[in-house]
């Protein structure tokens, strides 16, 4: 079953959040996106430097099946790229919530609002 | 969510037992896939992989103008066939366009087993009563609900049913079909399948469905894996191998497929003959071709092809990302006159990434 960590934050596009660690926050998609998707084969993600904008989207995963979009959950600086998971997508998969997340973002804090685990939780039952 | 009227399998609970992702298609709820599809279609190609196609539909035709019957009802030279032994073919509109493409088997002399796909099984059966109206001695009966299709497909497919079955599964050829017992339950046992490699088909009752997954499964083991829909269709993509509505539909003759081959002028009249004998030795206007993407993006069902001016000139039928080449593939239509060309790209959600024309099927099993 899909597993939503509690000391995480959510978006709607099933995006995770760290919290910010001196501005900078880590996000990866969740094992329930990771599973819906299925084996992923390929993910493009934002460059190093890059300037994305909450809501928009800066990267895609392609899996057998479908291709998603992945969004930018806050606005900010890209300070860091997993260039493992582009390496080998399949790690998305095994481990979305560790060795599979896909970027950093520098943020000043400012941004839509996030959902927590309880609210990703209720989320993902409806859907 | 799940629809009212969507139909569910003899297997269902088997497969949500096994922890299938579930999907509908085609009016059913169907495996998508167990696990890892991309660990699925490997197994298939080193190992063996099991399969539930009970949605597909068994049309029999019986009687001593059954063969008359789908002569005249289908393209293909039906009454002809061998009894045992199973065809390709297709059923068409008057004007050419495909309704379904269909896998006939000559039970005995007077008895036909036409396999429909799931999505054309009503459709089929109902254009079957038609057609054969006028044979009197001819009569269509629809027995898919009374069937489960359960296939074993790939090299060790034969090792596996060996333990299973006195038939003489060594004897059986390639599109050819017999009945024997599968572990101790009647079943039809053909050599035929849908993913490039060697392997069976069992029709069996529905009832005994389980049954014989669980016999199949218990022989197969560790070198037995329950695939889904999802590895189904990268496998018979690999393969070269059509599916009906995205490489075949109503607006699309044998011949844009390359299956003109299929079409037996020689046995008479049959529905489309006229519309199909018009196009018969012409180059037709779009030609299908195969796309290996030179990128990692994946061109997808209803992307445009373009050329080297960016000008669309076809579009994907079918694209996934392919476990055996360990690149996108896909298939597609491109307009004749650009059949030559070598400078070709596909637009990817509005980028276009180059690709390289090659000739099908992607992957051929070593004999």
């Amino acid at each position: 079953m899909s597993t939503v960590p509690e000391t995480l934050s959510y978006t709607e596009e099933h995006e995770w959040i760290t919290q910010p660690a001196e501005g900078v926050v880590t996000i990866g998609i969740t094992s329930y996106a990771a599973d819906a998707l299925g084996d992923i084969v390929y993910v493009s993600l934002p460059q190093e430097g890059a300037s994305v904008e909450a809501g928009e989207p800066c990267g895609e995963a392609e899996s057998t099946k479908s291709v998603s979009d992945i969004y930018a959950p806050v606005t900010g600086e890209v300070v860091a790229v997993n260039g493992s998971v582009e390496e080998d997508p399949a790690v998305i998969n095994s481990d979305p919530y560790g060795e599979g997340w896909l970027f950093k973002i520098r943020t000043d804090g400012d941004g839509p609002d996030l959902l927590d685990a309880p609210a990703y939780s209720k989320l993902i039952e409806e859907a | 969510m799940s629809v009212p009227d969507t139909k569910k399998t003899p297997l269902h609970e088997v497969h949500t037992g096994l922890g299938a992702t579930v999907t509908e298609f085609a009016g059913y709820l169907m495996p998508l896939r167990y696990g890892s599809e991309t660990a699925e279609h490997q197994a298939v190609r080193t190992s063996a992989g099991l399969f539930d196609l009970s949605h597909m539909g068994e049309i029999f035709l019986t009687g001593p103008e059954a063969g008359a019957a789908l002569d005249h009802a289908l393209i293909g030279h039906l009454s002809k066939l061998a009894v045992g032994r199973a065809r390709y073919t297709m059923i068409c509109d008057v004007d050419g366009g495909v309704l379904d493409d269909l896998i006939v088997y000559r039970l005995a002399a007077e008895t036909f087993m036409v396999v429909a796909n799931a999505s054309n099984a009503v459709k089929v059966r109902d254009e079957l009563v038609e057609r054969s109206a006028k044979f009197e001695n001819a009569t269509v009966d629809d027995r898919s609900d009374a069937y489960a299709l359960i296939a074993v497909q790939g090299p060790k497919a034969q090792a596996i049913l060996t333990k299973l079955t006195d038939a003489p599964l060594g004897d059986l050829k390639y599109y050819a079909i017999l009945p024997g017992a599968v572990s101790g339950i009647d079943a039809l046992i053909a050599r035929t399948g849908y993913t490039g490699e060697d392997g069976f088909e069992l029709f069996v009752s529905s009832g005994d469905a389980v049954r014989v997954w669980e016999a199949v499964t218990e022989a197969g083991g560790e070198d037995l894996r329950p695939c889904g829909l999802s590895s189904r269709d990268t496998l018979r993509l690999e393969a070269g191998m059509p599916l009906y509505g995205n490489e075949l539909t109503s607006e699309t003759t044998p011949y844009d497929a390359g299956l003109g081959r299929t079409i037996k002028f020689e046995k008479g009249e049959f529905v489309g003959r006229a519309a199909l004998a018009a196009l018969d030795g012409k180059a037709p206007g779009r030609v299908l071709v195969g796309l290996v993407a030179r990128g990692r993006r994946v061109p997808r069902h209803g992307y445009d092809i373009v050329d080297s001016d960016g000008t669309p000139c076809g579009v994907v039928t079918s694209g996934a990302p392919s476990p055996t080449l360990g690149k996108p593939i896909a298939m597609g239509y491109i307009d004749a006159g650009r059949a030559e060309d070598t400078d070709l790209a596909v637009d990817i959600r509005g980028k276009h990434e180059p690709v390289d024309k090659v000739a099908l099927p992607f992957y051929r099993r070593t004999p």
